[in-house]
């Protein structure tokens, strides 16, 4: 792993930038990512400072826990409160829904716990099994592999899934196609890609003639990344092309997708803040549905006339139309500590994020 | 929550493995999602291995950025 040391080489680093500024022309270009590791990378990095004026990096929806839907976590908490053990991944215990989060509720008494994988919540469920078990399963591409693997595996029958899992792919592409996420090129991101494999986004560059490099998640990866953009722009070209690939592979990693295929299918899926995206959501195939939450639950479809608080402005920050700090609230009444909007909760979030690197606060 | 970090495979029972994040310490990592062996790198996210790292691509990209500074 010793090259890990150059792809975090200064030098290099500005020996890239100094080539962005050198070699393409100075016209508007916005890059957009959708990986809150990128932009973790970008702000810790300040990358966007070293970057000329004319390129802007955009921050898109790149945040599980950011677009999990606040009824999935208001129906998680409900659930806790009923005196079923929910179990979860301490970031998205933090996050707010209309009415509850389940670190509230938590504190109050309700039942939740938190796990670091779906593999703690199982053995939960199995230490005693007069006791229902709720596995809250928030992520994208990357983590639902594995909640799937293990229903694969027959877990006991206390044990059920609340799925808010999503796929990244036509996401990206319905978003950029229904104008909603301005972009001329994107950075696919290098984890999620490696599970769905680079192909799933060609057809943003044969139908939308927007060029595509999956990027490693180093400094200088993702100045390779802009660079392999940039130029592909400045040419007129919109080919798929892949900076990461010492992970990321055309094909993907086919063993996980067809885990994820064999236990989920695909239905048209919320995401908070955005709205409806056609084939985005994992949902238990009807074989599984006994592990399926809303079916063993009867959880109903609700929907709330506003998902976010008054005031937040999550919606715009997570398309990249404005910044965190053009938000009201952020750094006001929305902070790490305290969280009132979804992108200020987990550290995939852009909020938290830039709320965490003090010169931007 | 897609965070993923390199650590070397050290030993391999059936699908599970003990991998070296680099701090000598042995964690056991899930390897059902990948075909990997004992002295390789994997990618490990939340406890389970979701790619093996190709080391000869590592290597590609370098190159690779050594032809985009030289052009």
């Amino acid at each position: 792993m010793s090259f890990l040391k150059e792809l975090r080489n200064r030098e290099l680093a500005y020996a890239l930038v100094r080539k962005i500024k050198e070699v393409f022309p100075k016209k508007p270009i916005k890059i957009c990512h959708v990986c809150g590791t990128h932009e973790w990378t970008i702000v810790h990095y300040g990358l966007r400072s070293l970057l000329p004026d004319n390129i802007e990096l955009i921050a898109g929806p790149g945040c599980p826990v950011c677009i999990t839907p606040a009824l999935d976590i208001d129906q998680a908490a409900e659930l806790a409160l009923e005196g079923k053990t929910v179990t979860v991944f301490g970031d998205v215990s933090r996050s707010v829904g209309v009415k509850y989060s389940l670190e509230a509720v938590r504190s109050e008494g309700g039942n939740v716990k938190i796990v670091y994988s779906i593999l703690d919540a199982l053995k939960i469920a199995k230490s005693d099994k007069s006791k229902e078990v709720v596995f809250f399963a928030v992520g994208f591409e990357t983590t639902a592999p594995l909640t799937a693997l293990h229903i694969l595996r027959t877990p006991p029958k206390n044990f059920s899934i609340l799925s808010s899992h999503r796929y990244v792919p036509p996401a990206v592409i319905t978003l950029y196609s229904r104008g909603k996420l301005e972009m001329d090129g994107v950075i696919a991101p290098g984890h999620a890609t490696t599970i769905s494999g680079l192909k799933t986004y060609e057809p943003l560059a044969k139908e939308h003639g927007i060029p595509v490099v999956a990027s490693g998640f180093e400094p200088v990866d993702v100045l390779m990344s802009i660079i392999m953009l940039v130029k592909q722009i400045s040419e007129g070209k919109a080919e798929v092309l892949n900076q990461y690939s010492r992970s990321v592979t055309w094909e993907g990693n086919v063993k996980a997708m067809q885990t994820i295929n064999r236990v989920f299918e695909l239905t048209d899926a919320h995401w908070r803040g955005i709205g409806t995206i056609e084939h985005t959501g994992f949902v238990l195939r009807k074989e599984f549905k006994d592990y399926d939450a809303r079916y063993k639950y009867g959880l109903k479809n609700v929907n709330y006339a506003s998902e976010m608080h008054p005031g937040c402005r999550c919606a715009e920050i997570m398309l990249g139309k404005i910044k965190p700090t053009q938000c009201p609230l952020y750094m006001k009444v929305c902070k790490p500590s305290k969280p009132v909007g979804p992108c200020m909760v987990s550290i995939e979030g852009t909020c938290r994020i830039w709320a965490t690197h003090i010169a931007f606060s | 929550m897609c965070l993923a970090v390199p650590a070397k495979v050290v030993e391999k029972v059936g699908n599970v493995a003990k991998v070296d994040f680099g701090d000598n310490t042995l964690r056991e990592v899930d390897v059902s999602l990948v075909d990997v062996s004992v002295g390789q790198y994997v990618l490990v996210h939340a406890g389970y291995a979701i790619q093996v790292l190709d080391e000869d691509e590592a290597l590609k990209t370098i190159e690779l950025l050594s032809e985009i500074l030289s052009e």
